[in-house]
């Protein structure tokens, strides 16, 4: 698919659409006109995607330096009057959460959504906290979409939500409903979102805004402020919304609980909270209440297994709709609630039977019958209601009251351990339906294949270089302490080189090695990727040369966020709609905050890198190195020479094979080989092989 | 074409950079534009750095994207080991299709694990399944023109067993909407090779 679809499509238009694809339409039919974001998995795409199109959508759109800046850009626009979209990954909200939850305090002119990607069973982050304990930390509206068609229309209804009652609102995903392809049905497009250059009539409501109508040729790149292609407004003064000094703020707080308390009763209306009718006649009535993608779970398998239960999704699931669960929980004989990752709205479910003093089992997590951790999938829920279904005799041979009286000693069970591995990895009960043992046991025996450096990565030769120079000044491995952060080179943990020994988040290596400075006499040395030390580690750089913290810092500068698929950042001379932007010099900040030894190295040339490696080491007080070298994974790079290994001259020392872990260098047939498919010529086996037993081979 | 459950559903595995995601998503747009109800589960993340990449695809009345064990109707291997691995959504009546030519892990030789004889991969595997099509991918793909046309030669592959419920133009029309029109002709001789290979097999 051309992604212009996603401008161009038309309204009754069917796309086969990624569910961050459908967060694009959204925005672009709810007319946003300022995004932002720091990329981070699995929201990812909706910025790789808006890079290329936001100036046909009419949109301005940046890479921001982290997910706080891309906060407060979204939240000013939206103070503006501009409805402005801003998206991360769950753990991305913790670094922004400071500024989101007082954007939630002073409100919104403009629309303003939130979009967060959760990442149950940690396909891709360091923890799979639920976003959900945000809405209620900041209290603000909350939307839970469970395919790519609901995020498309949430994001939409989300603006009008965010407008009517001048609030953001929060929309979470998780990684199965970001990277879920589905059907969508397209939208109108709000008149104000067409690019300006298809822009015939502008009916701009916005009675401040100077927005231009500019008729053609609008797309270029020109800085003239009368070309720009996105929508501008027009900042209204009014300090007792927008400054939250103490006593303005104790207003807004008493504001947004009347907020809530009015959306509350938007929730208990609101056709995103539907039932799915599957009792027909069972006289036992079990419900579920589910939402996001564990309703998918709990719908097929309701649906295949022909079981008699009634599911409430709950689409607006903050605030509460609190009259909407009592209507739908009165009349059962028990509930089940279906939700990824935390107890939340079992908690508020207990709540609401509570206060009406009803006595209804709750099936859910607080009582084992749902795993506390993992993503859902079909099977672990159809396990999770047979726990309590299998209990059940069908034929009606139990009396009710017995039988309520069971499902009642179950719903408040904690017997049964919640801890256990999903089912979905437990071949031995399937053995005789589908895995024979025959195959168990080759599936027992298959290689892993776990994620690994590329073939020619610069992180692997300074990772050597660094193993080298402790190795030449005498410093035994447990004495030198790897103080690592977020990206690619995190698969440093692995061995051989084992180059990840405490990690927290993004930013962090450079402040933990401060705590170990002070904590210890161990040597460190942090490593942070190029667009992580713009993310975090500038103030906590600042931090360790003000406070006199010594250890070594290595900024990996690899020209590009590559863990997240090569998306600009401020290092770089192009911004995040492709224009030209000034380069911001990693080197001059070091040197800004005073660092006395800043040294810039090509991480290639081995010995080199070993002698910096080892002067920093010996330095006494914050030491920078800079190890620069485009990622292999940057396209358009020119192709080099393979290496090969001289036949005659290895001696089988394994060394390049086991001290280099290279994806290209393996042994076959007892002789070293390196395949020239995947070898990039980047030469580091070159030097450092004692024999002298590989060459730049000539094609 | 579909089983008694109304439905399809297609597990695809291999390793990063195989085009497996596009495969997929040719596939779920042939379905979609044939009228079906279709939905896609994809797993990004680490791939292009050696990784496992699968894909689940479930044509028919589905919420959840995720096919449960033992219930694909077709696994998709771009790589046998993969293959292998994605069993656990196999029954005995699962067409297993795979392509025969080994990616060795590069972390081999430092976790002192072996990567299996594929004869004998194949042999085990017709031992316990019915429907097991080894697939000599790469030739078939330097035969149309080019290996980068190993996924079509495996989307072929997929769509050549008797119960795929979607007709080969509608395949072949979502791929032309989206490769690249210069290979258009490479990618569509890809797609009869892999085709090809299932129904002499099958014959």
């Amino acid at each position: 698919m051309d992604l212009k679809q996603l401008v161009k499509g038309k309204s009754g238009d069917k796309l086969f659409l990624l569910g961050n694809e459908a967060a694009v339409r959204g925005a672009i039919e709810a007319g946003v006109s300022i995004s932002s974001t720091y990329p981070g998995t699995p929201s990812s795409e909706i910025g790789n995607i808006l890079s290329l199109i936001a100036k046909d959508a009419g949109m301005f759109f940046e890479f921001s330096i982290n997910e706080k800046v891309a906060m407060e850009v979204a939240a000013s626009s939206a103070a503006s009057g501009l409805r402005s979209f801003v998206f991360m990954k769950h753990v991305g909200l913790n670094v922004a959460s400071d500024s989101f939850v007082s954007a939630v305090y002073t409100g919104v002119n403009g629309g303003m959504v939130v979009l967060v990607a959760d990442d149950p069973s940690i396909h891709s982050s360091q923890n799979e906290q639920d976003t959900r304990n945000y809405a209620r930390l900041a209290n603000l509206p909350f939307l839970e979409p469970s395919n790519p068609q609901e995020v498309k229309d949430m994001m939409k209804y989300g603006f009008e939500l965010s407008e009517k009652f001048n609030i953001p609102v929060l929309l979470r995903t998780t990684t199965r409903i970001s990277h879920m392809r589905g059907i969508v049905e397209l939208g109108e497009i709000s008149s104000k979102n067409l690019s300006n250059n298809n822009k015939n009539n502008n009916n701009n409501t916005n009675s401040n805004s100077n927005t231009n109508n500019t008729s053609s040729d609008s797309n270029s790149n020109s800085n003239d402020e009368n070309k720009c292609h996105w929508e501008k407004a027009y900042f209204e003064k009014d300090q007792k919304q927008f400054v939250p000094v103490p006593a303005n703020a104790l207003t807004m707080h008493k504001e947004l609980v009347c907020k809530i308390k009015n959306i509350e009763s938007v929730a208990n209306e609101s056709d995103l909270n539907e039932v799915y009718k599957f009792n027909k006649n069972s006289n036992l009535k079990l419900g579920v209440i589910a939402s996001g993608g564990a309703f998918n779970y709990a719908y097929d398998i309701v649906n295949q297994d022909n079981l008699e239960m009634d599911i409430l999704k709950l689409g607006f699931s903050y605030p509460f709709g609190r009259d909407r669960i009592f209507d739908f929980v009165k009349d059962l004989d028990g509930v089940f609630v279906v939700e990824e990752v935390d107890p939340i709205m079992e908690k508020e479910i207990l709540a609401v039977l509570g206060k009406n003093n009803l006595d209804i089992p709750v099936f859910g997590k607080l009582n084992g019958i749902f795993p506390l951790i993992y993503e859902f999938t079909p099977d672990i829920i159809r396990n999770s209601f047979n726990k309590v279904l299998n209990n059940i005799d069908s034929t009606g041979k139990i009396e009710k009251e017995e039988l309520y009286k069971k499902l009642k000693s179950m719903g408040t069970s904690v017997d049964i351990d919640c801890y256990e591995k999903p089912v979905e990895n437990d071949f031995s009960q399937k053995i005789d339906s589908s895995i024979s043992e025959e195959i168990a046991n080759l599936m027992d025996e298959l290689p892993n294949r776990p994620p690994t450096l590329c073939a020619g990565c610069s992180h692997r030769s300074t990772y050597f270089g660094v193993k080298k120079a402790a190795e030449e000044l005498g410093i035994a491995e447990e004495d030198l302490i790897f103080s690592s952060d977020i990206g690619c080179y995190t698969l440093g943990i692995s061995p051989p080189y084992k180059t990840a020994d405490y990690l927290l988040s993004m930013g962090a290596s450079i402040g933990n090695a401060c705590g170990f400075s002070a904590a210890t006499n161990q040597r460190i040395i942090s490593f942070i990727g190029d667009s992580t030390f713009f993310h975090g580690g500038i103030p906590p750089l600042v931090n360790a040369v003000h406070n006199k913290h010594r250890f070594v810092l290595t900024v990996l500068d690899n020209r590009t966020t590559a863990m997240t698929g090569g998306q600009p950042h401020p290092g770089l001379p192009v911004d995040g709609m492709g224009d030209l932007a000034p380069e911001i010099s990693i080197e001059k900040i070091a040197i800004a905050a005073g660092c006395e030894f800043v040294k810039t190295i090509n991480p290639i040339n081995l010995r080199k890198t070993v002698d910096t490696y080892k002067k920093a080491l010996e330095f006494d007080g914050v030491a920078v190195i800079i190890a620069k070298y485009p990622c292999t994974l940057i396209k358009g790079q020119k192709k080099k020479n393979p290496m090969e290994i001289i036949q005659d001259k290895c001696n089988q020392c394994l060394d390049c094979v086991n001290t280099l872990a290279c994806p290209a260098i393996s042994t076959k047939d007892e002789q070293v080989i390196i395949d020239e498919g995947i070898c990039k010529g980047c030469g580091t086996c070159l030097q450092m092989c004692n024999e002298k037993a590989i060459k730049v081979k000539i094609q | 074409m579909f089983n008694e459950k109304e439905s399809y559903s297609i597990y695809v595995c291999g390793v990063g950079g195989q085009g497996i995601i596009k495969t997929s998503v040719i596939i779920g747009e042939a379905a979609m534009n044939e009228g079906y109800e279709v939905v896609l589960s994809e797993i990004h993340g680490m791939s292009q750095r050696g990784g496992v990449v699968s894909t689940e695809l479930k044509i028919g009345d589905y919420k959840s994207s995720i096919i449960e064990e033992a219930e694909a109707d077709v696994i998709l291997g771009f790589e046998p080991i993969e293959a292998v691995r994605g069993l656990k959504k196999a029954n005995k009546n699962t067409k297993i299709i795979f392509n025969t030519l080994p990616i060795i892990p590069s972390t081999l030789s430092q976790s002192n694990q072996n990567y299996p004889e594929i004869a004998r991969i194949i042999a085990i595997l017709n031992d316990n399944y019915k429907h097991v099509f080894p697939i000599e991918g790469e030739k078939l793909a330097k035969d149309a023109g080019s290996l980068l046309s190993l996924n079509m030669v495996l989307l072929g592959s997929a769509i050549a067993n008797d119960t795929f419920p979607l007709s080969k133009e509608a395949v072949i029309k979502a791929m032309k909407n989206n490769l690249n029109e210069r290979f258009h002709d490479m990618n569509l001789k890809a797609i009869e090779n892999g085709y090809n290979a299932v129904k002499s097999n099958v014959n």
